[in-house]
Order: structure tokens, then sequence, then C-alpha cells
């Protein structure tokens, strides 16, 4: 996508690219032609946009004068598909949720590709399909990219990096240190599914789930709540890798507070607990990919939390805790049968490469 | 979830909860031991303490095959893998990260170029044979009874399928030897515990029967009572301990009757007595020499013993200065009696194998009940989510 195309079909025939059966090779990254077919006939096709068309190694546009957030992250997830998305769908969630975790609308996102040569261009094909659809779903454009091939088992079939600028809300200030004793915690459905959906497949875990990567982009969910408690909202986090537990950890120690969770009142999908109970996890330490932690002022949450569980990406949302005091900053939970437990970051090892 | 959430219902064991507080006897002190890891395990993560009176105790004992597995055993397996390049050491992950001499872990050694590889199973490590014939794979055996049979059958499988390039480093341990020598232990000595009654393990007894056991109150006049692992069963047994000691009975009894009889799997117990043979003795740490209390290769599977086939050499080796394992086993010491608990000492950087397994006590206390000790300390001494001290 960078660099000068010259994609002008009345004057030069692109050569065809086997989507079928044609894999990736080194001269797709080298630069030349075959890049170039493959920028023109895949990425902008699929990605189509005026920013993007512009054809230029950036995107250029107009900026209001209004707070902005950025952010960048990288995708190197194995299995590259998987129930419920796939590495396409997750690179946009995954950056349109940072940006809207900072209270903002997504705008524009980036994407740069690492192939491995002999990738399939069908599979290469279903990916940025899947990312062209995730983008449009979520309201956002990939204005710019870039694609390098590295040689055969130099890399995992395919990494990709998305980053992403938005617009902060107007009204919505949030931040992982502005939690404070006596706000309460909510969370925006069922926990653990990506992580267990994605272990479900790997080699050595083989037991089968019916169980679906909540892969979504949040940043609707994210402008609805904004809507209604705009300067309420205090604190919103995605709980990907580590899960609810390292995510509110990590909020406990920004804020120099405690948080007090419920066990009780954790949502987690039955088949989700079953296969915790036999690989010996905690729900709490497994990954989501389309999950909000929201931490706002007490006397809104009842408010918001009614206004999420009408959104269709809130249906399952709940009160969870609150925070409190605690000099220790500890992350704690009542326990089903009422003693008390602190809810600890994962110190094992994390199964590999689950985002 | 059913089978499950049965057994943790919050209803049901506040009912449990008030009836230990109305019939413990308040002039008294329990002081129960809940032999296994997995039970220490369920007792922090459950905050099962926050539903006891202050006079029932629970000390946790040594079931922790990771935690018991003395430095020089460990030491031998690191020797191996760093003296002979052929080889494949295939073992449990908690085992990677417990230092030895000198500090030094097999991940280390791994990263120094050894070939150690985590595995789930014995079948996995039967596998890395299959796939590398040309190599030498030692499965790093460790474990109770439970783990037994199964190290058991990949011995006969090996054999049975000749596969010349596998072998077994044994280090199996027996519950009932070391619960003797606990209980055996000289009273009023300061380096060993009061135990009134013990919480038998739940799988161990599955394999080796509530039978086994009856030693302790023959001998030793102390009750056990078999628990399961979820947080009602636990509680249930602790009930059935006071009314034991209440009543002045000593008895072996089951709470755990939907998996354990009373001889156990008599399959599993053949197959261990045909491939195993009693060693004279094993030292465990924190416990010291015990006799007959650890499992070799009998002589008919000779070939398949890594400690024959390698020369295997076993030295006594000290522990990290400092380290509390030894009494935190024996039950003699909490872990935050330990200095280096939570400061030196965390599941990030473990020095002691007790901060290792997710199955020993100071990586449960530290997990799960870190408040507990720090809520008591003086400001000034509070230490922090990562083990620092905080300032008041």
């Amino acid at each position: 996508m960078s660099g000068q195309s010259e994609f002008l079909p009345g004057q030069r025939q692109a050569r065809r690219l086997d989507l079928h059966s044609g894999t990736v090779q080194m001269n797709h990254g080298a630069g030349g032609r075959a890049m170039t077919d493959l920028i023109d006939l895949l990425f902008r096709k699929a990605f189509d946009n005026p920013l993007l068309n512009q054809a230029n190694d950036q995107a250029r546009f107009h900026v209001p004068a209004q707070d902005m957030v950025m952010t960048t992250d990288s995708f190197v997830i194995s299995p590259l598909f998987f129930p419920g998305g796939d590495i396409g769908s997750l690179a946009v969630h995954g950056t349109v949720n940072d940006l809207a975790m900072g209270g903002a609308e997504a705008l524009y996102l980036t994407a740069g590709f690492i192939l491995e040569e002999g990738l399939p261009l069908a599979d290469l094909a279903r990916i940025v399909d899947s990312m062209a659809a995730a983008a449009r779903e979520a309201g956002v454009q990939i204005v710019s990219g870039d694609t390098k091939v590295v040689e055969r088992g130099k890399g995992d079939g395919v990494f990709i990096n998305t980053a992403g600028i938005g617009r902060v809300i107007a009204g919505v200030n949030v931040s992982g240190d502005r939690a404070r004793p006596g706000d309460k915690v909510l969370i925006s459905g069922t926990i653990g599914d990506h992580g267990v959906a994605v272990m479900s497949l790997r080699q050595g875990l083989s037991f089968s789930t019916q169980l679906r990567s909540d892969s979504a982009s949040l940043n609707g969910l994210v402008a609805v709540m904004a809507a209604r408690a705009g300067p309420s909202l205090k604190v919103l986090r995605d709980p990907t890798r580590g899960g609810v537990a390292a995510t509110l950890n990590e909020v406990a120690q920004q804020s120099g507070v405690g948080i007090q969770l419920q066990e009780t009142a954790l949502p987690v999908r039955p088949e989700v607990r079953g296969a915790c109970e036999l690989l010996g996890l905690d729900p709490l330490n497994v990954a989501n990919e389309g999950k909000l932690l929201v931490i706002c002022e007490a006397d809104v949450a009842d408010e918001l939390l009614a206004t999420m569980q009408q959104q269709p990406l809130g249906r399952d949302a709940a009160i969870i805790g609150e925070v409190i005091e605690d000099p220790l900053l500890l992350l704690r939970m009542t326990t089903h049968i009422g003693g008390d437990r602190v809810v600890d970051w994962l110190h094992g090892e994390q199964l590999p490469r689950i985002c | 979830m059913k089978y499950v959430d049965e057994f943790r219902d919050g209803e049901r064991a506040r009912g449990l909860a008030r009836a230990l507080c109305a019939e413990a006897d308040p002039a008294r002190r329990y002081r129960l031991m809940e032999f296994c890891g997995g039970h220490t395990h369920a007792v922090f993560r459950y905050g099962v303490p926050d539903l006891l009176p202050g006079n029932i105790e629970l000390i946790h004992g040594p079931g922790c095959p990771v935690c018991v597995l003395p430095i020089g055993r460990l030491d031998m397996a690191r020797r191996l893998v760093e003296k002979h390049p052929e080889v494949i050491l295939a073992s449990y992950g908690d085992m990677l990260r417990v230092p030895g001499s000198g500090r030094r872990t097999l991940l280390q050694a791994k990263a120094d170029g050894a070939d150690v590889r985590m595995v789930y199973s014995v079948s996995d490590a039967l596998e890395l044979a299959r796939t590398n014939p040309q190599r030498q794979v030692v499965f790093f055996g460790i474990g109770f009874e439970t783990t037994t049979p199964p190290t058991a059958l990949g011995i006969v499988e090996a054999q049975k399928n000749k596969l010349q390039n596998f072998s077994v480093f044994c280090n199996h341990v027996l519950t009932p030897a070391a619960m003797g020598a606990i209980l055996g232990a000289p009273a009023g000595d300061s380096d060993t515990v009061a135990i009134d009654g013990i919480i038998g393990p739940s799988h161990v007894s599955v394999i080796i029967g509530s039978d086994a056991y009856r030693f302790c109150p023959d001998r030793h006049h102390k009750p056990v009572v078999i628990a399961g692992f979820e947080p009602l069963d636990v509680l249930q047994s602790l009930l059935m301990l006071v009314r034991q000691l209440n009543d002045g009975r000593a008895e072996v009894e089951n709470q755990y009757i939907r998996a354990v009889t009373a001889e156990g799997n008599r399959r599993a117990q053949e197959l261990v007595a045909r491939v195993f043979t009693l060693r004279e003795r094993f030292e465990w740490r924190g416990l010291g020499e015990i006799p007959r209390s650890a499992l070799a290769l009998a002589d008919a599977y000779r070939d398949f013993d890594a400690e024959h086939r390698f020369a295997m050499q076993y030295v006594a080796a000290e522990g990290t200065k400092g380290c509390e394992c030894p009494a935190v086993l024996r039950g003699s010491k909490k872990p935050e009696d330990c200095a280096l608990f939570a400061t030196a000492c965390t599941p990030q950087s473990p020095l002691g194998s007790c901060m290792v397994s997710d199955e020993g006590a100071c990586a449960a206390y530290f997990t799960y009940g870190r408040f507990r000790q720090d809520a008591l300390a003086p400001p000034g001494q509070r230490r922090g989510v990562h083990g620092e001290v905080r300032k008041a």
C-alpha cells in the first residue's frame, strides 16, 4: 500500500493474483510488480477508502482542535483462524478497543503485515477480507499500510501490526489512575471466552467446545455508555492478556486503591468454567477480546448497567465489585463460600500466543 | 456447573461454619494438618480460614511432590542434561523452576543449551522417545501415589515396545511413610509441630485406600479424615475431625466416599508393586532421610532406570541460606515466618521449592492470602503486591 502503485487499469494489465492456490513468495515483499499486484488486487480492494486511495506513503487528513488518542498493537496469534474470528478481525478489534478504552471515537488505522513465504494467498485474502469487514463494522478506515515478506521458517504465517488514531468523546475523562474508594466495577459480559476458544484448538489441549471467541469492537458500546454517563466514567479497560485479574491489579496499582470483587457476581459461561476446571486455570486470568471493564461513580452504576445491558455487546453486563481503600493495593475477592482471597496476576507460564 | 457447584455452595458452607463454631470447644486448640498441597491450595483459594473459629488452626503438610524433592536429586537431573547432550529431559513444568545448588534451575540449564522439555504426562515423554530415536529421553518422574501408576504404565509400555531410548529418573515417594515420620517426630522438640488430627489426601487415597492410614490412630492415636478437594469437603472434614477429638476418638474416617474406598485401586497397586521396589531410604526436603519412603525401578525393569543407565550419583546439597522451606514442610513454621517470604522469594523469582509449585504452602499464601499476615504487620512493614515493603 505504501509506495506509488500506479494502479491504472487502462494502462497496464495487472497480473492475476492466484488467490485460490497461490502462495506468498519473497517477491511479494520486494517492492516490485508482484508487491504492487498484491497491494492493488488484495489490500486496496478490500480496504478501499479515499485516504488509502491517495496511494501515498502516508495518509493526509484534517484533525479538529480536540484531544486525540493514538495506539499501536501487534498480533501474533496461533492458530490464525479460530472459532469466532481470525488474526485479521482481531487486529482491527484490538486496536479499535485500545482507542475506545481512552474514551475515544476510533477514526483511522494503519496496517503492517509481516508475511511468511509460502503462506497460501487464499488464507491471506480471507484474513484481509475479515479485517475489512471488521473495520466497516467498527466505522474506521484503514488508511495506510506496509507489507514485508520473510523467508519460510522465519515467521508464523502472518503477523499484523495495527496502529490507530481516535478523537476523545467530549466530556469523557478516563484513566487507570482515577479509581477511588466507593466506585463500582462493571464488566460488559462473560469472561474468558476468547482465551478458552483459542486454547481449545491448541495441540495438546484437544477438547472441543461450542465456544466462540468474543472478539469484537467495543467503540459502539463505549459511545452509548459515554452518552449516558460520560463524566462519571472513571476507568475503561479491555481485559485482554492476563484477563480481568491482571487488568484490575494494574488499575489498583495506578490508582493507589484496592478492589473487592464478588465471585458470585462474575458472569462466566458454563463451558468456560468447565474448560478452566480441567486445565487448572482461573477464568479471571483468561484473555478476552470483546469485553470491557468500567469503573464509575457509584450513583450512576445501576443506570449504566441497564444501558449496557440494552446493547448487544453488553447483554450479560454485571456489577462485579467495588473500589476500596487498601494500603496493600490488592485485588481481592469474596468467594462463593464467603471467604476472602487475593486475586493475583499469573505467575506461571501463560499458554502461548493467544492474541 | 453440575458436580462442582454443589461443593461450593455458600449457604451450605455457612451452615458447616456455624456447626464448627458451635461444636469447637473454646477451651481447647485444634491443630489440624492438611497433608496434601491440593488442600492447602483449596483452603486459600476459597478463603476457608475466614469461616473457621480462631482455635482451629490449619497446619500445612508436606504433600507437594515438587516441594519435598531434595536439592541433591534436582542436581542429579541437572548434571545429567549438562553432561549428556544426547539426553532430552522430559519434566513436569514446576520442576524446571526450582532452584538447585548455586540457585541454578533446569530452566537456566535449558537456556544454556541443555535439552529440557516440559511435558504434561509420561505419555508425552514416550512420544518424544518415539519421535527422537537417535536421542535418549529421560522422564523426570516425581509425585506421590497418584502419579506413580501412570509412570509404571509408561515403563511397561516402553518395555513392550522395546523403546530402548526411554528411561525414568524415579523420584516417586510414599504418603504414609511421610505421615508416619511427622507423627513419630519426638514431642516437645522445637523443630516439630504438635498435631491433633490429619486431613487425608483426596487423590492419593483413591489409589491407596483409607485403610492405608490406620497406623495413624493405631500407633499414634491421631484421627484422620480423608477429604475431597472442594471447599465444602474441607469444611465437612474439619467438622468430622473436631467431633472425633471432642469425643476422644481416633479413627480413620472417609468424607470423600464418592471416590475413596477402604482398599483403594487394587489394579493400580498391583501395577506399582510389579514395576517398582522400595528404596531402603530416601531423603526428603524438610523431613530428612525416611526409611522405606520412596520407590525405585524393580530389577525386571532396570533397563529403563535412568539412574542405572547413566550411573547417576546422589550428592546431598544445602538449600538456599535463610530459606525456611524445610520447617514449612514439617509444619513447624508458617510461610510468613520466613524472612525471605514475599521479599526475596516470590513466585516470580522463587528461592525455595514451596514458592514454586501451586501446591506449595508459600505459593498458596502469597497468591491467595498475603493480606492475612500483612494486615497484622505494623505500618512501614507492610508489603505490596510485588512483595516490596510499602511506606505507611
